[in-house]
């Protein structure tokens, strides 16, 4: 226990200041009145349908995201380090992404292995000299940061691609409001409900040139997609239309939905789709989702996508330990925020290390996401860790390790009662016009006991995020 | 708004106005055969739903005989039916859940909770009251979707492809009735109290039985109920009434394709609207609305064509 840090809790088990109102409140609220209001907050949750679909389930099936009612606090000055480092490390990779796109200073100082970009499969050699408005490659970046050994933050993914959740952080925060008004009155928590209107803002700062006036759209794979209820709660609070591939066409190097007036010029995609499947006529042939032509159009600077094609290469995980050399090489600064330390497996001494330390470690695929496709050493059996070290060996360069942080927890209903529970952080940072992000984030937590997976497809849950204002 | 969106919002209110009508149907069919009378004939009645809705050939992959029982099986709750009241709201729920950023919060929360409730229940469950509650609820359910439509809904573009769907659906099931119904109905005409029941269910279907009344103040005869239900301008289940908001949501959204469409949906709302019942009648019922069903269907392609799945270019 002790090993942890508590978010709610010193070592000696006092409450935190930051925790101290709310705690009183929860130790004078009768169970019964908890117990209620969890389950109008389940069935409120599901009534919406607030759900997401699970892969490799029973297809069509929803599960609701457990939400937990016990908040996750963090103090504004604690907040306003995290900002900073959040807002440094966004710049950097994105200066990062128009180097590698451009000119490629940083390989030709030799801050990084050449092959480690170019051979990537998610380097893009179609971006090559493309230029993008604002020199904005990943104009929403979902950074995920825990919290770990004496309370220091650590960074473990920067996810530039399609990083979801940003919904839930809404919902959750509407669903705390709606359950616990009181708890709002004795509380100045910073509001996080704006988050589409910045995000709209961002989208229209680059637009195609010489555009006043915009036409944003928000691309989805469809109703099936495990995201889809974000897709349309985020086009329905932005007052966008949200678009399949096949309600656009390509005409003349221009975007153009099918609308039941004709054809209407689009000017700045929003894409919740990967870039494998944008283009069936420049990337995966077999896509159904995409829009034949859409990179043509791209590279045309007709159109604009958010995110940039190619961002991929910047959060991959053989690229994540060259983070903070990217710091210092474009902003020439020291990084704010941690980044942990990582084995690159395909390095022969690296991989050494890894094999002889596989129970203390975890390891990670390079191109994984979602929680799936990774080791927990300290949580696996030895069967487990056993067919891990076949897949290093037949193919080290898929993988990378990492020391297994001590993630902090925080209290958190279970079926016993209250226990506590280890959790992440996601915050949303908007880049466009300037970097902008709302207060807190996604908070998620691992519901099962021990466990260090928080991806809500591993049944994790989630946590209303307060950042406290002075 | 997206071609693909509106045929969400057509689709959606077609399938919740088509599941009322099954509901109308099976719960007047499930009255009827209350009332005494030969076994033969309690199941011509039944026979009547499958041909209505034209499911011999799915009926009789399941089923070798037409009872009470196998057709309220099939029709309510059978997932394979693919026009069961279960199909019908799921579809309607499936077309809701693509477009739900397009319709209100209440509309969509109303339309899943329906949803919600019906999935996973077995016929009997469903049934556990007898027939009759569940189709009072599918009825409820169907009102309440519709009300909250109108009671939340900004009346733009996608409120006028709902109202489309619901009144060009509503013709069609309405058509569809009075034909099978009128069928099994004319020869018993002048015969007993049988036929004041049998009437009086057919108008409870459209819920026109009391409108009936108010309007002609006298016995039923099938020369008044054809003319009430085709030709009545204010009765919202007719298919005058019906067409008269076809036409003039189409109005409402035409687009540089779709005059021709138009042109037919107000030449048919003009037929009907100068019409007499005597001239129907001597042409013949069953020909007359087998023409109009499909002039109905043809217009439903139509509105497909200009405004849903349209193959645009650039002009």
């Amino acid at each position: 226990m002790a090993a942890y840090y508590n978010e709610m809790h010193e070592a000696d088990g006092s409450v935190r200041p930051h925790y101290r109102r709310y705690e009183e409140w929860l130790n004078t609220t009768s169970p019964e009145r908890i117990a209620r209001k969890r389950a109008e907050g389940d069935l409120a949750f599901r009534r919406v349908g607030i759900t997401f679909a699970v892969y490799g389930e029973e297809s069509g099936k929803e599960r609701l995201i457990p939400f937990d009612i016990i908040p996750r606090i963090i103090p504004a000055q604690e907040w306003s380090g995290m900002a900073d480092g959040l807002r440094q490390r966004v710049k950097a990779l994105n200066a990062f992404l128009h180097d590698i796109y451009h000119d490629q200073e940083i390989l030709k100082a030799g801050r990084l292995p050449r092959e480690q970009v170019i051979n990537n499969g998610q380097y893009r050699p179609e971006m090559q000299g493309v230029d993008v408005p604002g020199q904005i490659y990943a104009h929403i970046a979902g950074v995920d940061v825990v919290r770990a050994g004496a309370g220091e933050f650590y960074v473990l993914e920067d996810n530039l691609r399609v990083p979801s959740g940003v919904s839930y952080m809404i919902e959750d925060r509407k669903m705390m409001m709606r359950l616990f008004p009181e708890l709002f009155a004795k509380h100045k928590v910073a509001p996080v409900q704006h988050y589409p209107d910045l995000l709209l803002d961002n989208l229209r700062a680059v637009a195609p040139q010489g555009l006043s006036d915009p036409t944003c759209v928000v691309l989805t794979p469809g109703a099936y997609n495990s995201a889809y209820f974000e897709h349309t709660f985020l086009a329905q609070q932005m007052g966008v239309e949200l678009v399949e591939g096949r309600d656009l066409f390509v005409s003349d190097d221009t975007v153009y939905m099918r609308t039941t007036q004709g054809p209407k010029r689009v000017d700045v995609i929003y894409r919740r789709v990967d870039d494998d499947f944008l283009d069936p006529e420049a990337f995966r042939a077999d896509s159904m989702l995409g829009v034949p032509g859409l990179l043509r159009a791209y590279k045309a600077g007709r159109v604009t996508l958010a995110n940039a094609i190619g961002t991929g290469v910047a959060d991959d995980k053989s690229i994540y330990p060259y983070v903070p050399e990217m710091i210092r090489f474009y902003l020439g600064e020291e990084p704010i925020l941690n980044n942990v330390p990582t084995y690159m497996c395909r390095k022969p001494e690296d991989l050494k290390y890894v094999l002889a330390h596989l129970p203390e470690l975890v390891v990670k695929e390079v191109h994984g996401a979602g929680g799936y496709g990774m080791l927990v050493g300290p949580a696996s059996t030895k069967e487990e860790i056993e067919r891990f070290r076949k897949l290093l060996e037949a193919k080290p360069e898929g993988y990378i390790a990492q020391p297994t942080l001590a993630l902090s927890n925080c209290p958190t209903f279970v079926e016993s009662g209250v226990a506590p529970r280890h959790l992440d952080l996601r915050p949303f940072v908007l880049s466009g016009n300037g970097i902008q992000m709302v207060p807190g984030g996604l908070t998620r937590v691992a519901l099962r006991e021990g466990s260090l997976v928080v991806n809500s497809s591993q049944g994790g849950g989630t946590k209303d995020t307060w950042v406290l204002e002075d | 708004m997206l071609s693909r969106t509106a045929d969400h919002l057509f689709w959606m209110s077609r399938y919740v106005e088509r599941a009322e009508n099954l509901a109308r149907l099976l719960d007047v069919t499930w009255q009827m055969s209350m009332v005494p009378q030969s076994l033969e004939a309690a199941n011509q009645n039944w026979n009547a739903v499958i041909v209505l809705n034209s499911l011999e050939e799915a009926y009789a992959r399941k089923y070798s005989e037409v009872n009470a029982d196998n057709v309220l099986r099939f029709m309510v709750s059978d997932p394979d039916n693919h026009a069961s009241l279960f199909s019908c709201l799921r579809m309607g729920r499936e077309n809701a859940h693509a477009v739900r950023g397009t319709i209100t919060a209440e509309m969509w929360e109303t339309l899943n909770a329906t949803w919600l409730e019906l999935r996973g229940q077995s016929y009997e469950q469903l049934t556990a009251n007898g027939p009759g509650d569940f189709f009072e609820w599918v009825k409820t359910k169907s009102s309440l979707i519709r009300g909250v439509t109108l009671g939340t809904m900004l009346q733009d573009e996608a409120y006028n492809f709902i109202r489309l769907g619901t009144l060009l659906e509503r013709a069609d099931n309405t058509a569809r009735i009075l034909d099978v119904k009128y069928h099994v109905l004319k020869p018993q005409e002048d015969d007993s109290s049988t036929d004041f029941y049998q009437w009086g269910a057919l108008l409870r279907s459209v819920s026109a039985f009391e409108v009936y009344r108010k309007t002609y103040r006298s016995s039923f005869s099938s020369e008044r109920v054809a003319e009430l239900l085709i030709l009545h301008p204010d009765m919202p289940r007719s298919l005058l009434f019906c067409l008269k908001g076809v036409l003039k949501n189409l109005e409402l959204l035409a687009n540089s394709q779709s005059r021709e469409t138009q042109r037919l949906a107000g030449q048919l709302h003009s037929e009907i609207r100068y019409a007499r019942i005597d001239d129907i009648l001597r042409l013949g019922l069953h020909e007359y609305l087998s023409n109009f069903m499909d002039r109905i269907y043809d217009l439903g392609n139509r509105i497909s064509c200009d405004f849903l799945v349209s193959q645009q270019e650039i002009a």
